[in-house]
């Protein structure tokens, strides 16, 4: 699991719960060279691409999905939980621990707030989005179509 | 005199301008969210946002196409150190209002 392979970004809701100085020193690539507001080099874009296929449901937030360090990512995680996003098929990235990510990800996306939600590797939206998604019925119907959900028979353990 | 609420201002306009909006209403939630880490330091009173925007341009468009062009309105706003740190955005076309209003009525009855 820590070969050199995996993203260069913490990913998992497993991973992005342990402590930053462990994260940081797990990380074989310390991603953190160039800051780079407009010019989205090759290197930040490719490990953005490898984020956003490191599992089916990807979302960009501000802190970890156990301590959201702002209230719309909070909001954002509420939700996916509520929707009964399944863990295994869902992944967390901390732009606050990583300047490069949290400039070069609004770039990737022209979009110039965070938290943003992918599915799939497709944008999907940020929080007054995914809000009103949740409302609509929209969301719930994407998320069953992609199979995403944990299964309703028995609590997921992943 | 310089207006005391520039932020707001722009928003107002640039939206006004460019998407003719029968429905434009800006909410400065800014207060609720001083105490926040990011906005230490921070002087300006104009930080968060939430608009709720009602416009024919969102026709056949989705909604991170119309957030897109709200957020691409305001580019330099959000771009700017002490500019707009939060945008929250309700974008809706005038029959999305209609069937939204009937709703909530329905739901009081």
């Amino acid at each position: 699991m820590f070969s050199t392979g995996r993203p260069l970004f913490s990913a998992s809701l497993r991973r992005a719960a342990r402590p930053l100085a462990r994260q940081a020193a797990l990380r074989p690539t310390p991603f953190l060279t160039v800051f780079q507001q407009r010019l989205l080099s090759d290197h930040t874009r490719q490990a953005i691409e490898k984020a956003v296929s490191s599992a089916p449901v990807v979302l960009f937030m501000k802190g970890t999905p156990e301590t959201p360090q702002c209230g719309f990512s909070r909001a954002s995680i509420q939700i996916l939980s509520l929707q009964g996003v399944n863990p295994a098929k869902f992944a967390a990235f901390n732009v606050l621990e990583d300047e490069e990510l949290r400039s070069g990800i609004k770039e990737f996306s022209d979009w110039p707030t965070i938290p943003q939600l992918y599915l799939d590797k497709e944008f999907v939206g940020g929080c007054d989005i995914l809000v009103s998604m949740h409302q609509d019925g929209s969301l719930a119907k994407l998320l069953e179509e992609k199979g995403v959900l944990a299964p309703l028979d028995g609590p997921s353990n992943s | 005199m310089a207006s005391e609420t520039p932020m707001e201002d722009a928003i107002r306009t640039k939206v006004t301008e460019a998407l003719s909006p029968s429905r434009l209403e800006i909410f400065n939630d800014s207060h609720k969210h001083a105490h926040h880490k990011p906005m230490q330091g921070s002087t300006s009173g104009e930080t968060h946002f939430r608009v709720v925007i009602t416009s024919e341009a969102f026709r056949s468009k989705m909604q991170p196409a119309r957030h897109r062009l709200v957020y691409g309105l305001l580019r330099d706003e959000m771009a700017a150190d002490g500019g707009i740190h939060a945008l929250q955005l309700r974008t809706m076309t005038p029959e999305e209002e209609e069937r939204q209003k009937a709703k909530e009525e329905a739901e009081k009855a």
